[in-house]
């Protein structure tokens, strides 16, 4: 089966780098990227999780209709996190709060 | 004696329709899993947003190096998983048999791994309910209720994961006492392939747990 060839080496390749990556990630966690400690850590990890999806899941020569479906997925996440955040990350608006002080009322429920 | 033969089910045409249905139904499986674990990042996020200071400093309670050692764990098994549905395709049955053995071991240890860990967020008072101290929590000036939200949600995150590796070891040592048996060959291996696809799946969740539960704050 031709199309097989150089599959191992390329699994190493992709495995070496997740290492790495890996290595990246808890090293960035200790320095101060201020607000963007978390979108760079959560950056890496995207790129660990795409390397995964499109080589040892085969995503990279798979049917098309398996885009479709991981893309649709990503979609529907997409609308679960922004459309939940719009409500609770506004919810402090009219009293102009700090982002993380818990005094309004309807803060309580986090408690 | 067990058959060689690839059993082709009736209703498909051809067995590379089987394999290419077989493949589509995991994925298909997989989004309903991404959606579930979809509810717990969601769940994490908006306490995160609304707890910065309490995440920030419950995070780095958590031990980095069982965390960072498991993700290499879990990330070694992926490989031996796609060494496995390649030596499938390339009919080496033995190669197979170890790949399977091999992935389904370091499931295993990750687990154990886990186990060590809980029970160091046990002596390490992190464990609401069972192992807790309000008071040193507030000496350091945050509020033990919402360090408390964080472990919990902590625990479900990998509690939930952990759940799914236990299935995953189940039907990856399953594929191995087939694979040794003869069940496959490159025309037929369709199980392997949608058994690698759920294991890279929680492997693919446990990346991202990472810099979500241990590095939300800055560690020096």
């Amino acid at each position: 089966m031709a199309e097989h060839q150089g599959q191992v080496r390329t699994y190493g390749v992709i495995f070496v780098v997740l290492i790495a990556l890996t290595g990246l990630t808890v090293w960035l966690g200790s320095i101060d990227l201020g607000e963007w400690h978390t979108p760079v850590g959560l950056a890496v990890a995207a790129t660990k999780a795409v390397l995964i999806v499109l080589f040892f899941m085969h995503m990279l020569h798979g049917p098309r209709l398996t885009w479709a479906i991981a893309g649709t997925t990503l979609l529907f996440l997409a609308i679960l996190l922004l459309l939940t955040l719009t409500d609770y990350l506004s919810r402090d608006w009219p009293t102009g709060r700090v982002r993380g002080e818990m005094e309004t009322s309807s803060a309580q429920f986090f408690l | 004696m067990d058959t060689k033969s690839p059993p082709l089910a009736h209703h498909f045409a051809t067995l590379k329709q089987q394999h290419e249905t077989a493949t589509l139904g995991m994925w298909m499986f997989l989004v309903t899993e991404l959606m579930l674990f979809g509810g717990l990042f969601l769940a994490y996020t908006v306490y995160r947003v609304r707890n910065p200071a309490e995440f920030a400093i419950a995070s780095k309670h958590l031990n980095i190096w069982f965390g960072g050692i498991n993700t290499v764990v879990l990330l070694t098994s992926s490989l031996t998983m796609a060494l496995g549905v390649y030596w499938a395709q390339t009919g080496k049955r033995n190669l197979l048999t170890v790949g399977l053995v091999l992935t389904a071991l370091l499931g295993v240890t990750f687990l154990v791994i886990k186990g060590f860990e809980y029970y160091g967020d046990y002596v390490e008072n992190l464990m609401p309910g069972l192992a807790f101290d309000d008071a040193e929590w507030h000496e350091l000036g945050v509020r033990p209720e919402r360090v408390k939200m964080f472990l919990i949600i902590y625990y479900m995150m990998t509690g939930i994961h952990a759940l799914h590796l236990i299935i995953g070891i189940a039907i990856i040592g399953l594929l191995a006492f087939w694979a040794h048996r003869g069940h496959y060959t490159p025309a037929y291996y369709y199980p392997i392939e949608v058994g690698g696809l759920y294991w890279h799946f929680v492997d693919v969740i446990w990346v991202f747990l990472l810099p979500l539960l241990y590095l939300a704050g800055v560690r020096h």
